[in-house]
């Protein structure tokens, strides 16, 4: 046999060894992506599973799920993409839950630049305000709630940029390319304070709750590693570790 | 009607960016290329090596650096804010100035073969003729090099077109400022509205696939110059 040829069959060997149920492949919406590190390390330390997790917008992970991606969970950014893929048979039914409450606020890697009342914004002389797309993500519609409850939609218009998702919207502002933007409390957000720059933490009244619902997908059913994520995300330690990222849960 | 006003919109953007981006590659490059192809210094290599860099670096990363040294904190950030022009990030002078990077291997590289293939001979007979280097350059190497400066536009002007990531990056995805085709297909995509998707989806197929059509139909007579 050819060295090479050799070679590829022993890849191939290989291959059934690593798709073993011990694995489980998690989509996971942006602003989560700091969490679910954390999460994701305890939980393979503590079963022996081993998680892995594919980041993106919810939009764009729901339209790889409907055309076949391997992934068997699913934490979204919202509560409507879930309830979606439910009714849509995509996911095991009864597995939807609410993981999470994601918190808005506005940020800038300025220290002092937002007033803890949020007045910069009224103001009104920055020259960029970042959000995330408000059509694909959650964050960035609860962006365009407060501006409107703020009355300012229009005034900032020519002022918004969009991040193709939250980790985007908050690229920008982080680089310094936009003064402030609306991001995820847990972007910014570690044990109980903000980790740098200013921030206004926005009420939750002015934005519709950001629930973010989890569900095992039906590419998961079999898979106990799925299941036992699941449970581990509804247990204490989980719990613990989405508070100090700044959600409600 | 299948395509929205915001589609439209973004259509001109990306005509818009991708005519300008064009021009400039073609007064930048030439001068590029031509060294390129004349020089025996031993900056060739790297110089080539640079201009060649965003065929091979994916778009993130060019887009990434631009991000970092075009806003407010970087050194041509620094630079723009002191001449009064505020930053690059979120304009249209920025995607034009990224897509200069993005496309210059594609303006460059065929500029320079066309150029190596004339060779010495001609520019030789031209000196005897008593023809200056812009006379040489106006009247000898640009008809010589026509074939070379037709493939370079439209591949320049193609791939400018299809540029995707780089735009993402830094455009900010703003209505009629730097919200262009790829952008506006990525975002019917992620918002499920399929059906405007392939609208334009479709268009850039069938628009590509034209542009090399043409590109590779006029080449089949004129071997030679690539």
């Amino acid at each position: 046999m050819h060295p090479v040829h050799r070679f590829c069959t022993a890849l191939l060997l290989c291959l059934p060894l690593t798709a073993v149920a011990d694995d489980v492949q998690v989509a996971v919406a942006a602003n989560f992506t700091a969490p679910i590190k954390e999460i994701a390390e305890a939980f393979e330390k503590e079963t022996g599973h081993r998680v892995v997790t594919s980041l993106g917008p919810t939009g764009g992970l729901y339209t790889q799920i409907k055309n076949g991606a391997p992934f068997e969970v699913f934490l979204s950014a919202d509560d409507g993409t879930p309830a979606k893929l439910e009714s849509e048979g995509e996911i095991v039914p009864g597995s939807r839950f609410t993981y999470a409450i994601g918190k808005l606020v506005l940020w800038s890697a300025q220290p002092g630049y937002v007033d803890e009342q949020g007045e910069v914004l009224k103001k009104n002389d920055f020259k960029h305000l970042s959000i995330a797309n408000p059509k694909t993500a959650p964050y960035g519609l609860a962006a365009t709630q407060v501006l409107d409850k703020l009355g300012l939609s229009e005034n900032v218009r020519p002022k918004l940029v969009e991040g193709g998702n939250i980790t985007q919207a908050y690229q920008f502002v982080a680089t310094g390319n936009a003064e402030l933007g609306f991001v995820a409390l847990s972007q910014v957000y570690k044990d109980g304070e903000i980790t740098g720059g200013s921030a206004w933490r926005v009420p939750d009244a002015m934005y519709e709750p950001i629930r973010q619902d989890a569900v095992i997908l039906k590419k998961g059913a079999d898979n106990p590693a799925a299941q036992a994520l699941v449970d581990y995300l509804k247990g204490p330690q989980a719990a613990k570790v989405i508070a100090a990222y700044g959600y409600e849960n | 009607m299948p395509l929205s006003v915001h589609d439209i919109a973004a259509i001109r953007l990306t005509l818009e960016l991708a005519s300008l981006t064009t021009l400039l590659l073609l007064l930048i490059g030439t001068p590029i290329a031509w060294w390129l192809a004349r020089t025996r210094s031993r900056l060739k290599g790297p110089v080539g090596a640079i201009v060649a860099l965003p065929l091979v670096l994916p778009p993130t990363v060019l887009g990434f650096y631009l991000l970092v040294t075009m806003g407010p904190h970087g050194p041509v950030g620094q630079f723009t804010q002191s001449l009064g022009l505020g930053t690059l990030p979120f304009t249209f002078a920025g995607l034009v100035v990224g897509s200069v990077f993005y496309s210059m291997p594609f303006v460059v590289q065929p500029l320079q073969n066309a150029f190596e293939a004339i060779g010495e001979r001609p520019l030789e007979v031209a000196a005897t003729l008593r023809a200056g280097p812009w006379d040489t350059f106006f009247s000898v190497v640009l008809p010589l090099a026509k074939p070379g400066f037709v493939t370079a536009s439209i591949l320049g002007f193609a791939h400018t077109v299809g540029e995707f990531g780089v735009v993402l990056m830094i455009g900010g995805n703003i209505p009629g400022v730097t919200r262009t085709v790829s952008v506006q297909i990525f975002d019917h995509v992620e918002a499920m509205e399929y059906a405007q998707a392939h609208w334009l989806a479709g268009g850039m197929v069938v628009f590509s696939f034209f542009v090399l059509l043409a590109l590779y139909s006029s080449r089949r007579f004129k071997p030679g110059f690539n």
